[in-house]
């Protein structure tokens, strides 16, 4: 039942690519080895309680009995040596998945800016000058790196089953570097509680191929809106969107400017990401 | 802020603040769930008083309670104030696991706004005023008997402690009946809880309740700390104390340190929303980050203010109901105290996904999975503690069993939210929620209902009916199971915390086990009110007034249950840890002592209930605006403060002559009750005189 439910589920546990799968696998590695410390206690603690139980007949009582050295040395030892077999593990995932470590590929990651806004999520494709909210296009077997920032309160950007997840905040920049190995559709969503529309803050992640990704943007460029100054106002009022919306082009810079806008009008970084 | 309402005599409160008139103009299920729990609040409040009226109670509550600073009064007025909050959180969350239950597809009962409201709630009140109480009430009521001494270092400190929590809690109890709670969580992580993005009195609620409640906490720190260091009898040195002693006193000293950043996080919180600063603001340089890592620098440390005065508990219940000396004693010490000091090292683990490089993530990764080895040690020695003892598995010792069995499978997934990489993925998570419950529920609850089980009888002079305490205890277990486990794995298949409505089918059938599992936990709270009634109406029956219905270990056994109330008619002088069990086997116990002195108590005083009033007066106040209230309630704090420095005699004497007729007839009473084997513990021969093994 456990593993029919995960499995037709949309979390990690149900990997959809390189990230989500060794976030998993590391999951499962540190249950194996916390079940050396774990299972004796399992196994000991009903011995203990049947064996020495008050009508007993069989363990001996020996009220005074408070120590013993080899006994010390393993329970101080045992899980001492499971931190140190953990924590060597650690070390090393926190730098191979972190989230900001550019993913191996022989290919350039697909940029996209995420703006997290009252009760949406806004993405911008530089490179192909679009945007669309409330969902996002993505290129199977291709690295995507999101640059991520919030219009509003602090959120969390996670896709499930891509990988973990990375905070939002109004004025600073995140970033996470994902990949999906197969076509396929992926829920998105905020994690972090942000007010009444919280629960309808999903997108939807597609990932297709990059043939059908730059139909799908030229598609873009030719026939929706421009999100212009009039747009935005319009996205950041909070509500919650019936559907996802598409525009055909961006106004220059809006990443760099919803950043800016809180910090004193002074941006701390030019429109395509190097320092002033 | 208009003019007409800064001058308004009500400040920014009007009719529609009143939940019932809100229920009235807009009766929706919502709504009149809301309605229903202050109507519950209030009809509670009528019948208390007329109780207290009908049985002519006001003057005993007023005189032996509510001006009380006896630390076993003090204690047991905290107890009673967490249970009541208890009730009220527990029902929350039932109420939310049957939104959560059937609201796959469907709005549910419950609108959002309600919803965010019942889970700030329900976080605020479990860890503020229902976890906190109760511990400092614990250690209250044991600790001093437990070193040896007659009360706390500062009597009245400790009773205005008390005031200025259950301040905090009666605004959290207002707040159901006028206005609205914050709807940003136990955390109230800005800027989302600001005033640009919540506007209403439900932060302005959070930020006063819990403010007062912290500084409650800061000065309990500081007053057990010193009665630790000392007040202990003479030969009680610190590596003879009991454990819960030990525990307390890390305990305290984290409450010293670990408070203050919480109440400046909460001051400056306010500052943000009332004076226009900006600490945590999105704009003008502020910095929501700033909070988190102020709120977490005493949330983290919180987590073990909470959880080692349980593990206290668990050291003296296992080792009783064992009949047995602790195993390791020294061990559990040092393990205790690097627990305690490696707590203030692992806060940035709370918010690994903010973006901050991989080197620091790995260091707070590895400090947080490092506390992982003294608890380890703890666990295996309170299984040691069992082996070659005689075991009785009353109530107590089941919920300590129970908290081994779950506490390692919270250990366990802990140490998967210690890695950076893996909290990633389950951050936010329902896997969190289920992970912060497995430590809290057998850690705290569990810990504080054996405590209560174990300890009833020396405050109250009878035993508590161990068939309702067991019933208890199997809703409490299976409940926990029902409850979380399926919450672990809907944190696995990306189900988020705080969510009112669900998108995804799949999760329903979990949902639904989990609600059921909530069901059970409550019954397993209504079983302990049953066992509680049934215990007083059979109270004659199950006296104990000898005092040591377990064969205690420790002091507190050694003197009447309960005991009077300067706890020891002569200080005892101790030899070595397990002092009572000493004194038992060296046939010293109950003996008649060579000489008498005159005992100096405190007073009672009204200052503490006088700034406790104030206190909800000022809350009040701040959260409405109502500026003259303000100032009148700071006014009434300070000036209770202040006139209190006038009052020279603060202190009566208990003659010697007075202090050995009650002491000798108790001496007689007790060598007139048979002992009793420890196979008629739960049985009416249990008179409290424990018959001595040889």
């Amino acid at each position: 039942m456990f593993s029919v439910a995960t499995t037709a589920s949309n979390g990690f546990i149900n990997p959809a690519g390189p990230i989500a799968e060794a976030l998993r696998d590391h999951l499962i590695f540190i249950v194996m080895v916390m079940a050396v410390v774990i299972v004796p206690l399992f196994i000991a603690l009903p011995w203990t309680l049947w064996r020495y139980r008050l009508r007993t007949k069989s363990g001996s009582y020996q009220p005074n009995w408070e120590f013993s050295w080899p006994l010390e040395i393993l329970i101080w030892g045992l899980p001492a040596v499971i931190v140190v077999v953990l924590g060597w593990n650690l070390w090393h995932q926190s730098y191979e998945l972190d989230p900001y470590k550019p993913l191996a590929a022989a290919e350039a990651p697909l940029e996209i800016q995420a703006i997290a806004l009252d009760w949406k999520w806004v993405f911008i494709y530089p490179d192909q000058n679009v945007a669309s909210v409330n969902e996002v296009m993505i290129v199977a077997g291709r690295p995507v790196r999101f640059r991520l920032t919030s219009g509003t309160v602090m959120q969390s950007f996670m896709i499930p089953r891509l990988g973990g997840q990375i905070y939002t905040m109004a004025g600073m920049e995140t970033q996470m570097n994902l990949l999906a190995s197969e076509p396929g559709q992926f829920r998105g969503l905020n994690t972090q509680y942000n007010g009444m529309g919280f629960a309808n803050q999903k997108f939807i992640t597609h990932a297709v191929s990059q043939a059908d990704f730059d139909a799908w943007a030229t598609k873009m460029s030719d026939s929706k809106p421009p999100l212009n100054q009039a747009a935005w106002a319009l996205l950041a009022k909070p509500s919650v969107l019936a559907a996802p919306q598409s525009f055909g082009s961006v106004a220059e810079g809006l990443f760099t400017w919803v950043i800016a806008g809180f910090t004193g009008g002074h941006p701390h970084m030019k429109a395509d990401g190097t320092d002033l | 802020m208009t003019v007409e309402s800064s001058f308004s005599l009500l400040g920014r409160l009007t009719p529609q603040d009143i939940s019932f008139v809100q229920t009235f103009e807009n009766p929706v299920m919502s709504e009149f769930i809301d309605g229903a729990a202050g109507s519950v609040l209030v009809i509670g409040m009528i019948i208390v008083a007329a109780l207290l009226t009908y049985y002519r109670g006001w003057k005993t509550l007023w005189f032996d309670w509510l001006t009380s600073v006896d630390h076993k009064k003090v204690g047991i007025m905290y107890i009673v104030v967490a249970f009541v909050m208890l009730a009220r959180a527990i029902i929350e969350g039932v109420l939310m696991r049957y939104q959560q239950s059937i609201a796959v597809n469907d709005p549910g009962v419950l609108t959002p706004d309600h919803f965010g409201q019942l889970f700030s709630t329900h976080g605020s009140i479990m860890i503020f005023f229902m976890a906190m109480p109760f511990i400092t009430g614990m250690i209250n009521y044991i600790m001093p008997q437990q070193i040896g001494a007659r009360d706390v270092s500062f009597p009245l400190l400790n009773a205005i402690s008390l005031w200025l929590t259950a301040a905090g809690a009666a605004l959290v109890m207002i707040s159901l009946v006028v206005g609205k709670f914050s709807t940003g969580g136990w955390t109230a992580y800005p800027p989302y809880t600001g005033i640009e993005f919540s506007p209403g009195e439900g932060v302005d609620y959070w930020i006063w309740s819990i403010s007062l409640t912290s500084i409650g906490s800061t000065l309990t720190g500081v007053n057990f700390a010193t009665t630790i260091y000392k007040n202990r009898a003479p030969g009680m040195t610190l590596f003879r104390m009991p454990l819960f002693c030990w525990t307390s006193l890390c305990t305290s000293v984290l409450m010293i340190f670990a408070m203050a950043p919480l109440t400046i996080a909460t001051l400056m919180l306010a500052l943000d929303r009332y004076a226009g600063f900006h600490f945590f603001t999105n704009d003008l340089g502020g910095n929501m980050m700033n909070y988190a890592n102020l709120f977490w620098l005493f949330g983290h440390p919180e987590v073990y203010i909470l959880i080692l005065p349980a593990f206290g508990v668990f050291s003296e219940v296992i080792s009783t109901f064992s009949g047995k000396t602790i195993y390791g004693y020294k061990s559990l010490v040092v393990a205790t105290m690097s627990i305690a000091v490696l707590s203030f090292t692992v806060w940035l683990h709370h918010f690994f996904t903010m973006g901050q490089g991989a080197n620091v993530n790995a260091i707070f990764g590895i400090a947080t999975m490092l506390i992982g080895v003294p608890t380890g040690v703890k666990v295996y020695d309170w299984l040691l503690t069992m082996v070659r003892g005689r075991i009785r598995l009353t109530t107590a010792m089941l919920f300590s069993i129970m908290f081994l069995v779950t506490f390692v499978i919270g250990g366990l997934t802990g140490v998967i939210l210690a890695n950076p990489p893996v909290d990633f993925a389950v951050h936010n998570s329902l896997f969190l929620v289920a992970h912060f419950h497995n430590m809290v529920i057998p850690g705290v609850l569990f810990g504080m209902i054996a405590g209560y089980q174990f300890w009833f009888p020396k405050a109250f002079g009878f035993r508590l009916a161990e068939r309702w305490g067991k019933a208890s205890f199997w809703c409490w277990s299976f409940g926990f199971y029902l409850t979380f486990m399926p919450l672990y794995v809907l944190g696995l298949m990306g189900a988020m915390r705080r969510t009112v409505e669900w998108f995804r089918p799949e999760y329903l059938g979990w949902l639904q086990v989990s609600f059921v599992g909530a069901l059970l936990l409550f019954s397993g709270f209504i079983f302990l009110c049953v066992q509680l009634i049934v215990s007083v109406r059979q109270r004659d029956q199950r006296r104990v007034p000898a005092g040591d219905p377990w064969d205690g270990r420790s002091l507190e056994w050694s003197n009447s249950a309960p005991p009077p109330e300067y706890n020891f008619a002569v200080i005892p002088e101790v030899s070595g840890q397990d002092a009572f069990t000493r004194l038992k086997e060296q046939g010293k116990a109950y003996a008649s002592p060579t000489a008498y002195d005159d005992i100096v108590v405190p007073k009672n005083s009204i200052v503490a209930p006088v700034i406790g009033v104030g206190a909800i007066a000022l809350g009040f106040a701040l959260v409405w605006h109502i500026w003259w209230l303000v100032a009148l309630g700071f006014v009434t704090m300070w000036g209770a403060v202040i006139a209190r420095s006038f009052v020279t005699e603060t202190e009566r004497v208990i003659p010697a002559s007075k202090v050995r007729a009650d002491h000798e007839a108790w001496l007689q009473q007790v060598r007139e009750c048979a002992t009793t084997s420890r196979e008629q513990e739960d049985t009416s021969a249990n008179v409290g005189r424990a018959e001595v093994l040889a």
